[in-house]
């Protein structure tokens, strides 16, 4: 198996020395993180699997389907349309920037105070090690913040297949029809990569499967409403983060699955903590893979994640596209309109966050927040003073922490978080 | 015999041991320097000293937890307990250590509401006014006691500890009084604390906890930048200890 896989990834040109020692890494870190942990539903077992063989059989599967025709695109934000991709015979996987890869190299390229996340997606390419970017046939780039809309103009150097989607910032009719154009833009991009014109048959299957995808989540995420939670938030959150990288309904299968173990769970009773643990809602940075620093530091120090307000968690998973488009514009426009909702912190004024910030707390009866921000992450830590704020007044206790993927603060870090499960325990 | 409790706070530069008797009334405190080997320095505080069970706070309190099977609880909540066993009202605290600073607010029945902590740098801790007592020739205990005798204030303007060193350094080689620095170095102190003290507890006394809290100057200084009355204990530098002895009396530890 692994002489198979190191041809491969030779093939793709990766680094096999520095990736090796990443997978030695993540290895350690899954060992430590994921497979201590006591109670976990068997189902889990299908992401250990997953996540074992996450540059292995999963990159294996992509090639086959390009052998078979298929192309692939590489995504770096939750605004990039997966249902488009599918209906035009690409398939669309979420690019490695969850770990500091190749730091020295990248701050070649990119000043130091840039966030984490965009520092490890420059770190994967230059250091050779990310087989999904490498076996992309486009990778998108999207205008977000300041951060990334910069830095793709340098990661545009790197690679010659980078295509850049332009994004609003305001939900307005002008950014709604900016949005709008973008989609079509991007559908003629992939339809002209992969030579498949989208039909009304093909982009009704792909929003079907992109919307089941999405109801797996949501059932998963309704079951940790439960009080023992029947789930921890590490596990919670790997499967959020594997929703951006394997085979749609074979990852909805198995979502599935988990779902029908927790009911029973539920049923008895039985959770991964006891009942009456302190309740945490994760809210702010998406927490790309393998980034599972605060999830372990919380779970670790006396209280369970019950929700993520994250682009890795609901805030990329909520909402469906309405299914009930009869051409490929009605289809198209129902897109527009499910995309148009996410309210990720770089459109102003932005109260429809805090609006589900609120309301996720009260449906999943978290005790209190903790507001999570990559350093020199503007958007969200500009968000994070009025969130507190904005909490407080409801009486939800809220803890803005402000970190990066290094574990130098891991011991300060633990301190606040203990003190503050010391705080909602009263 | 009457149940006594003992609560350990290991910090980055001293360790205290305070022991309560079963009303929590302090029976014994003492203190040693952290060194390099903090659970031999903790063992050897705690060599005699009898008690019933013990609790361990402060940034060493994991290996404590380890070495010695002792539970432990957050230096914010043992501040808080301190601070409360001082000052009955307490709803302000501030706390100055070695290593980091925080400021706790509490509600009115000595629970934690909010607390926020500056623990990324030396900036507005003790570390910083150690290295700026040294750069200037003043012992410590003395620094503060200094820093009032001068008429004006020679403003710092660096936040960095290094930074602020090369700029102490570089007035001393103007000529500048080196106690109007002093004064200046305090007041950079001060206004990073009270800048963090009004955001996370913005109201009533503030009861100045840890070591620095003896220092009149801060005292002095944060109490007329904040138009709040800025009390203290002698016994101040223990509180963290005493919270954690008072909480594993209370059995409220976890």
């Amino acid at each position: 198996m692994s002489d198979a896989y190191r041809s491969m990834w030779k093939e793709l040109g990766l680094d096999l020395e520095a990736h090796d020692m990443l997978l030695g890494v993540l290895g350690n870190a899954y060992q430590e993180i994921y497979l201590s942990q006591k109670e976990r539903p068997e189902g889990m077992g299908y992401f250990d699997f997953v996540m074992s063989e996450v540059h292995g059989l999963r990159i294996k599967e992509l090639l086959d389907e390009k052998a078979a025709g298929r192309k692939i695109v590489g995504s770096y934000c939750v605004f990039v349309p997966e249902e488009i991709a599918l209906a035009a015979n690409a398939t669309l996987v979420g690019l490695c920037s969850g770990a500091d890869f190749a730091t020295e190299e990248v701050e070649k390229l990119l000043p130091r105070n840039t966030c984490a996340l965009i520092k490890s997606a420059f770190g994967f390419k230059l250091g050779k090690v990310c087989p999904y970017l490498e076996s992309a046939d486009m990778i998108v780039g999207e205008n977000t913040c300041d951060g990334k809309k910069k830095a793709y103009e340098s990661l545009g150097h790197l690679v010659d297949n980078l295509y850049v989607m332009d994004l609003p910032q305001v939900k307005s009719e002008n950014g709604r029809a900016l949005l709008r154009a973008e989609y079509f833009r991007f559908k003629a991009a992939v339809e002209k990569l992969t030579g498949s014109v989208i039909t009304t048959e093909s982009l009704k299957a792909a929003i079907q499967t992109v919307n089941a995808k999405r109801k797996a989540i949501h059932r998963l995420s309704a079951l940790r409403e439960a009080d023992p939670a029947p789930i921890s938030g590490l596990d919670a959150l790997l499967a959020n983060q594997v929703f951006f990288y394997d085979n749609p309904a074979r990852f909805t299968a198995s979502v599935n699955k988990i779902c029908d173990e927790l009911e029973k769970r539920i049923e008895a009773r039985q959770g991964v903590f006891p009942a009456k643990t302190p309740r945490i809602l994760i809210s702010g940075c998406p927490q790309a893979v393998p980034n599972w620093k605060l999830p372990f530091i919380v779970e670790g120090s006396g209280a369970v994640i019950v929700g993520e307000e994250s682009c890795v968690g609901e805030r990329g998973t909520r909402n469906l596209t309405s299914e009930s488009g009869q051409t490929v514009d009605e289809m198209m426009a129902a897109i527009v309109d499910r995309y148009f909702q996410v309210d990720c912190a770089i459109f102003t004024p932005n109260a429809e966050r805090l609006a589900h910030i609120e309301e996720m707390a009260a449906a999943y009866r978290a005790d209190g927040v903790i507001h999570y921000g990559l350093q020199f992450c503007q958007p969200y830590l500009m968000e994070a003073i009025p969130v507190e704020k904005a909490l407080e007044k409801k009486n939800i206790p809220c803890l803005r922490i402000e970190t990066d993927y290094s574990m130098e603060d891991a011991g300060q870090l633990k301190t606040r978080i203990e003190a503050f499960v010391e705080q909602l325990k009263g | 015999m009457e149940r006594r409790f003992a609560g350990i706070d290991i910090g980055s530069r001293t360790i205290e041991l305070v022991v309560v008797d079963g009303k929590g009334r302090v029976v014994k405190s003492l203190k040693a320097d952290t060194g390099f080997d903090p659970m031999a320095e903790a063992r050897r505080l705690m060599d005699g000293v009898g008690y019933d069970g013990i609790m361990a706070t402060g940034y060493g309190r994991n290996l404590f937890e380890i070495a010695f099977e002792a539970p432990t609880v957050t230096e914010i909540k043992a501040h808080a307990r301190g601070a409360r066993a001082f000052f009955a009202q307490a709803t302000s605290v501030l706390d100055i250590g070695g290593q980091d600073s925080k400021a706790i607010a509490l509600f009115a029945n000595g629970k934690v509401k909010k607390f926020e902590m500056n623990d990324r740098c030396a900036a507005g801790t003790g570390k910083f006014l150690e290295i700026m007592a040294r750069t200037l020739g003043f012992d410590i205990e003395a620094f503060g006691d200094e820093a009032l005798r001068a008429e004006k204030e020679t403003a710092i303007s660096s936040m960095c500890t290094v930074f602020a060193e090369s700029e102490v350094t570089s007035l001393i080689a103007k000529g500048q009084d080196r106690r109007e620095i002093a004064l200046g170095v305090h007041a950079s102190v001060m206004r990073r604390v009270a800048a963090m003290l009004q955001r996370a507890a913005p109201e009533g006394d503030v009861v100045f906890t840890g070591g620095v809290a003896n220092n009149g100057c801060l005292r002095s200084l944060l109490a007329q930048k904040l138009g709040r009355k800025v009390r203290h204990s002698p016994q101040a530098q223990f509180a963290g200890a005493l919270g954690a002895a008072l909480i594993a009396m209370e059995g409220k530890g976890r």
